[in-house]
């Protein structure tokens, strides 16, 4: 960690759709903008730097968007970074902007992350065909199906497992007025009886393809203890990445994940994260991954993660709520997905969740992303109370 | 703020390279980076990347860079769709926060497998723009014109700057476009976009870029002569060039006052210019006198692989600090249409 204590001083977003042709891009980021910097008692003019984040530019037409953005976002005249390290990109891009504040470089930081993702078709922006290499023309879903089939025969999950994932978070999300998927109906019957996209996914246990943006401020800690509102301080921040493929990765529980949360847990101060931390919020796009990521995050040993989300542990009342907003199944606007997840852990611990707010007992809790071929991780701690 | 330096560069060009691929490219500057830093690969605690997803023409292009870097065991690391020259930035800001000691910094591009010229158009307004389809270098011919209706400078003015670039490349063994031309016989080409000819506009060019930077404990123990970043900022113009003046670069000046660039005392100052006139605007907006070498690697009008062609021109500056050729040079690096968003870096030998 830094020698500068840092701290999310404010946190906007959009109401997340599966488009909004009300407004452009630039309209789309300003409202997370202007929400998250209200949040902090400040306007652009306050801002020394900007950092943006989102997934390829492929799924909106346009070649580094950022650039086309520098005015809406009050960047004129100021630093202005792009982040693109895949699904992971809305965490990788916090950690970005953290950074900037921990290393003394800045004091006050904006981020935003967004999809548009109506102006293209996501699912075949991942599909081009490549120059020299074979083309898969699989999406997401079809890449990860065949992992989580492995994890199934693996772990010896019974097949519903998944189901009660895709269930679970939809009901949370009808707490959360920004989620995109509001299911009051959703139960097991209607999950199983949703169609087949890849065995064993039904259409229910998949993400919704969403317009939406996420912005955070981030201030140094002397900016944070001015701040109008509470501030969740980082306890700690990493990210890791390993090769797409090799012979012999462990592709359902990659090693990148493990060093990842490793190394979060230590800055943290975290040696068991299901009693250290209130809540998780962590990349669930396809609902098996709950599972997947309990075990890989060590919230319990390996073959184990089925039986926590069997248990009810990880439900809104359970004893380690994960993603009480609703998570990437109810919202996913792919480029800002792991920010929402950063920007939720955060909510929390400033008690600001709303209808969604956890009991806060240690005061802690975890932010994930992940992205590629389950290769690329960012992760952060926040906590109510400063780092020692 | 901790000292960090440039410990070691290296690069490598081609036109229109129908033998390897994006990883195949990176290689060889990975390996020189490294194999030059005198650290061990394992060793380097950070690693990030620059480039385009939409010069290859699918997503996620670093993905597979990771194959070129090496990434096994797990490593920290990170990309931004940017040029790497701003990847470097991240790296410095990394090293600053006291997580990592060393970086590998690389950055990559295959222009040639794709219309460049247009496809950076979607760098404009989607909406108002990028429909109309103005190229990059339609975009920076309005930019010359703009110089020219300020009647300072003339054809000329960039017949020089070209000519000279041309003849310096011709002692860079990474440059694709070289020539022993003056400015009469450049005149009396052919105008091909108004008012520039082709040899004020830099060549579509394939090739990458690596450096390895160092915290000053690391970097002395391995570098007999480290290239100090003495400072480095980067600033951003309005997308909108009609809101912008364009025979200056506002952006490029407050870069340049806040890495201490203003105060002069360069031998050497690699710009980014990748039309002649960047040149003339580069040097207005950082206050760059005749005394001043500029782009004696003949500059992006000699090689110019988008994402990786700003992180060159701080690789050629440290190049000449670590050989002990000059102390105080300058770098800089541009993107976005007509010098929208431009990095400056100033770097001393001890």
């Amino acid at each position: 960690m830094g020698a500068v204590r840092t701290a999310v001083i404010g946190v906007g977003q959009t109401r997340h759709v599966a488009a909004r042709h009300d407004v452009s891009i630039a309209g789309l980021v300003r409202e997370a903008a202007f929400e998250a910097l209200a949040d902090a008692g400040m306007d652009f003019g306050d801002i020394d730097a900007v950092v943006v984040g989102k997934a390829p530019d492929t799924f909106e037409g346009v070649v580094m968007p950022e650039l086309y953005l520098a005015d809406a976002l009050g960047a004129v005249g100021k630093p202005l970074l792009r982040v693109h390290t895949a699904g992971s990109v809305g965490g990788s891009t916090a950690i970005v902007a953290a950074k900037l504040v921990m290393a003394g470089v800045h004091k006050r930081v904006l981020t935003v992350s967004f999809e548009k993702q109506s102006e293209s078709n996501a699912m075949w922006g991942l599909s081009v065909a490549m120059p020299f290499s074979a083309p898969l023309v699989a999406g997401a879903g079809g890449y990860f199906a065949p992992l989580i089939r492995a994890y199934i025969a693996r772990s010896g999950a019974p097949r519903h497992i998944g189901h009660l994932v895709a269930v679970k978070d939809r009901l949370s999300a009808l707490r959360n007025p920004k989620a995109h998927l509001h299911l009051p109906d959703i139960d097991l019957k209607t999950v199983e009886e949703s169609f087949l996209l890849w065995d064993p996914l039904r259409y229910l246990d998949v993400c919704p393809s969403s317009d939406g943006a996420m912005a955070l401020v981030i201030g140094a800690e002397d900016v944070a203890d001015a701040a109008p509102g509470p501030a969740a301080w980082i306890h700690g921040t990493a990210m890791r990445s390993e090769p797409t493929m090799f012979a012999g990765r462990d592709q359902i529980n990659p090693q990148a994940g493990r060093d990842c949360a490793a190394d979060v847990y230590a800055q943290a101060g975290i040696t068991n994260p299901r009693e250290d931390l209130d809540c998780a919020e962590v990349y669930v796009p396809f609902s098996w991954y709950e599972p997947m990521w309990l075990e890989n995050l060590g919230f319990c040993p390996d073959g184990d993660g089925w039986k926590l989300t069997e248990a009810g542990a990880t439900a809104f009342d359970g004893d380690i709520p994960w993603n009480p907003s609703g998570g990437v199944l109810s919202s996913n606007p792919i480029g800002a997905s792991g920010m929402i997840r950063f920007g939720e852990a955060a909510q929390q611990v400033r008690e600001r969740a709303g209808d969604y707010q956890v009991p806060l007992k240690t005061g802690l809790a975890l932010g994930h992303a992940y992205g590629g071929g389950s290769q690329f991780f960012s992760m952060w701690v926040v906590g109510n109370k400063k780092p020692a | 703020m901790r000292d960090v330096a440039v410990i070691s560069f290296a690069q490598e060009t081609a036109r229109n390279d129908r033998e390897r691929n994006e990883v195949e490219f990176i290689i060889p500057s990975v390996q020189g980076a490294v194999r030059a830093s005198g650290l061990a690969r394992a060793d380097i605690g950070f690693t990030i990347s620059g480039s385009c997803d939409y010069l290859s023409g699918g997503p996620f292009t670093f993905v597979a860079g990771l194959d070129a870097a090496g990434a096994w065991p797990p490593i920290k690391e990170s990309h931004v769709e940017m040029d790497a020259a701003w990847a470097l930035y991240e790296a410095w800001v990394a090293i600053q926060t006291g997580d990592v000691d060393s970086a590998l910094i690389y950055g990559f591009g295959k222009s040639s497998l794709g219309d460049t010229h247009s496809i950076f158009t979607l760098q404009t307004d989607p909406y108002s723009v990028a429909p109309l389809w103005p190229s990059m270098v339609d975009l920076a011919a309005l930019q010359a014109s703009a110089l020219f209706a300020e009647g300072d400078v003339t054809e000329r003015d960039l017949a020089e700057i070209s000519a000279r670039s041309l003849r310096d490349a011709r002692s860079n063994p990474y440059a694709i476009a070289s020539e022993d031309v003056d400015a009469d016989a450049l005149l009396r080409r052919p105008i091909t976009h108004a008012p520039l000819r082709d040899a004020d506009i830099a060549p579509i060019t394939d090739g990458s870029a690596a450096i390895v930077i160092a915290a000053a404990e690391v970097a002395r123990d391995v570098c007999s002569r480290p290239a100090w970043i003495r400072g480095i900022d980067h600033r951003i113009d309005a997308p909108h060039i009609g809101v912008r003046d364009l025979t200056t670069s506002a952006s490029t000046r407050t870069a340049g006052e806040e890495a201490g660039a203003l105060q002069g005392g360069f031998e050497v100052a690699e710009l980014h210019a990748q039309f002649s006139h960047d040149e003339i605007v580069l040097r207005g907006a950082l206050g760059l006198g005749d005394d001043v070498r500029i782009n004696p690697s003949g500059g992006a009008l000699g090689a110019n692989p988008m994402m990786a062609a700003g992180l060159i021109r701080i690789g050629e500056v440290a190049n000449r600090i670590i050989s002990g050729e000059i102390g105080r040079g300058l770098a800089h690096a541009t993107q976005g249409p007509c010098l929208q968003q431009n990095l400056v870096c100033v770097l001393e030998g001890e």
